[in-house]
């Protein structure tokens, strides 16, 4: 009988909401309504931040940590949907801008006489959401189709992720791209025909933004829990046995890989009506390196350990910025060496070897 | 087909039965016997003919190197062929042709009579019907044995059936069975990657089996297996035979006797001799170890 037993448990993997989970959630939602629009200006603007990392760090997670595909280009989903964000705030302020025109103040200043054709529509809400995922996930998906149909795995993935948020930089840093040039967006004025730089704007920002980080986190958590992210987690450990097994990989693969852009896009398009800036400077090659560093620095292949890594290591580096500017990246490098070296499962991995160890002093 | 056609065929199957007093459907059976009155369905396999595997002078050269030269060979259904050969003989090759991995220069590969295996990809053969055991044991290290075998199942492999996919209760049944039958029954929730290198290997023939596959082909599948897992595998692949067609590539040579000596003896079973990526030899194992040729490039050495 005891085999039909484990048969039964292991037939049903810990639910959604298991009770951890229940408790965490409420944890996050008293934060969220009950803390946020009582903390200082400052705080709000940078958890607010930070919350839009975590859910990078959460994407790449799924991509890098459940599926074994290091991606160092998402740094570009992250600004693309950014920049979708940014037309639609661009277009909002209106005859506000320093020359007074319709037109965004840096198209006056190049001396276009009219918007070009890709910011058609950018003066709309809803047409912005929609290219806030459709931008980031149609680009996954075609790039992502022809690297994964020719089978381009680990360290070559890695390069020709990395190439391609280099190219579209410099292609952003170009005036004629359309897209401000290397100063980007930013003096936004207002948000739905709501001023922007208010108090209480910045804790409804601040307060979506933890709402979209919950419900993505729910979403991963169903995806990881799923048949489907168990062929992903197979996929990460032999590759080989799922393609004969009988699994076409490219389309999990693919799939997996828009989603986890898609969701970058997302965040990116939270961060930037909180920062009120976007420049080619978010797809630089460090930005995006930095979001697989949160999720290795949190622990891979867990869901809560990115979140946290994005926590730590953003709320490191405001406070190094602020005490010791010069020292932030050797810290950071020190950082990434010492995870890959003695936490290779991040900050999660220690808190479960320390309970491992304090249980084991009990016993 | 024509109606006329078709009455012609079910008189033929009827006068056939009557004259050879057969009761069972022998349309389905596999043997030598022409078949009456059935239809070929794309995709699925057919074997009518009585083989379950043709691989017709295929060539491999990896920068001018002949891995396969010219190789030829058939599997009947319900066989279980042992396929022995020295180093770089050109076994794994072989499989690798045969699963789609690597797609040779020339010659033809056919599964049944009606599947090219040239033309389709490796999770298009498996679904077909071809499982395929690595020679180094390869399951999903950090999932549980149960899931291992749950991912295997023979089921919808498409990501939008398996994003809502729950198990029923008859995968169920056949997961426990499966379990049970590579020794592995109070091993579900272990984590794959703490098993044993012989229980590892077994996990990845019960991940075959959960794919009921028409064709196994196993690459050394008792490879550092101590010799009481061994004799146990050699019992686990004779009752499979019959009900399965087997390829087994192996080196171990007290192995291969297990297997051509035991199970139905009535059947003869063929041993393939490999050699520099062609057929050597192939008969009984006793004709093969007597082979001169054989003698020379492999087991005198």
């Amino acid at each position: 009988m005891s085999t039909t037993a484990t048969l039964t448990t292991t037939a049903t993997p810990s639910a959604l909401f298991d009770n951890r989970v229940r408790i965490g959630l409420a944890v996050a939602l008293a934060i969220v309504f009950a803390v946020v629009p009582f903390l200082p200006d400052f705080y709000v603007t940078l958890l607010g931040k930070i919350m839009c990392f975590a859910i990078c760090a959460l994407a790449m997670d799924l991509i890098w940590g459940y599926t074994g595909i290091l991606s160092l280009g998402h740094g570009l989903f992250f600004a693309l949907g950014g920049y979708a964000m940014g037309m639609y705030l661009m277009r909002q302020i209106g005859r506000d801008g320093v020359y007074k025109s319709d037109l965004p103040d840096f198209m006056v200043f190049l001396d276009w006489k009219q918007l070009p054709w890709h910011w058609t529509g950018s003066e709309y809400f809803l047409w912005t959401m929609i290219l806030v995922v459709a931008l980031p996930g149609v680009l996954a998906f075609v790039f992502g189709y022809f690297a994964f149909r020719s089978r381009i795995k680990g360290v070559y993935f890695s390069i020709i992720t990395q190439a391609l948020t280099f190219a579209a930089m410099l292609l952003f840093f170009r005036n004629e791209t359309g897209f401000g040039g290397n100063n980007g967006f930013t003096d936004f004025k207002r948000i739905l025909d709501i001023p922007i730089a208010t108090p209480s704007m910045r804790i409804s920002l601040c307060v979506i933004t933890g709402l979209v980080l919950i419900a993505f986190y729910l979403i991963a958590r169903y995806i990881v829990q799923s048949k489907y992210g168990r062929v992903l987690q197979a996929i990460r450990d032999a590759e080989s046995r799922v393609l004969f097994t009988g699994y076409n990989t490219l389309w999990y693969k693919l799939s997996i890989w828009t989603i986890s852009a898609m969701m970058c896009g997302v965040a990116g398009a939270l961060y930037v009506p909180q920062v009120g800036i976007i420049n080619p400077g978010e797809m630089s090659p460090a930005a995006s390196i930095e979001i697989a560093i949160w999720a290795a620095v949190g622990g891979r292949a867990t869901l809560i350990g990115p979140i946290l890594g994005a926590f730590f290591v953003n709320g490191a580096k405001s406070w190094f910025t602020v005490a010791f500017p010069e020292y932030w990246l050797y810290f950071l490098g020190a950082l990434f060496i010492a995870v890959t070296l003695f936490l290779p499962q991040g900050i999660i991995g220690l808190l479960r070897k320390l309970r491992g160890l304090r249980n084991g002093a009990k016993a | 087909m024509t109606p006329e056609l078709l009455e012609d065929g079910a008189k033929r199957l009827a006068e056939y039965k009557a004259k050879h007093n057969v009761t069972e459907d022998i349309a389905q059976s596999g043997g030598q016997a022409a078949s009456f009155a059935r239809v070929v369905q794309p995709n699925i396999v057919d074997v009518s003919a009585g083989g379950i595997l043709y691989v017709d002078e295929i060539t491999v050269s990896f920068d001018g190197f002949r891995a396969l030269n010219k190789l030829s060979l058939d599997v009947r259904v319900g066989e279980l062929r042992c396929i022995i050969g020295p180093n770089g003989a050109g076994k794994t090759t072989m499989m690798d042709v045969i699963t789609g991995k690597t797609k040779p220069d020339s010659g033809k590969a056919f599964f049944g009579s009606n599947i090219d295996l040239l033309r389709l990809r490796e999770s298009e053969i498996a679904e077909r019907g071809i499982g395929r055991k690595f020679q180094k044991p390869t399951v999903f290290e950090q999932l549980s044995v149960f899931e291992n075998l749950e991912l295997a199942a023979k089921t919808d492999r498409r990501v939008r059936h398996t994003i809502f996919a729950k198990l029923t209760p008859s995968e169920l049944d056949q997961l426990h069975a499966t379990m049970k039958l590579i020794h592995l029954a109070g091993d579900g929730a272990r984590v794959a990657g703490t098993l044993s290198h012989g229980q590892k290997q077994w996990l990845e023939i019960g991940m075959l089996l959960m794919q009921n596959p028409k064709l196994l082909l196993l690459d050394e599948p008792v490879a550092g297996m101590t010799d009481e897992e061994t004799e146990r595998t050699a019992e686990l692949f004779l009752s499979l035979e019959g009900k399965h067609s087997l390829v087994v590539v192996e080196h171990d040579m007290k192995f291969i006797g297990e297997l051509v000596n035991g199970g139905q003896r009535e059947k003869k079973k063929i041993v393939t001799v490999l050699h520099e990526g062609s057929v050597l030899a192939e008969g009984s194992l006793a004709d093969v170890q007597s082979n001169e040729r054989v003698i020379e490039v492999y087991l005198g050495r």
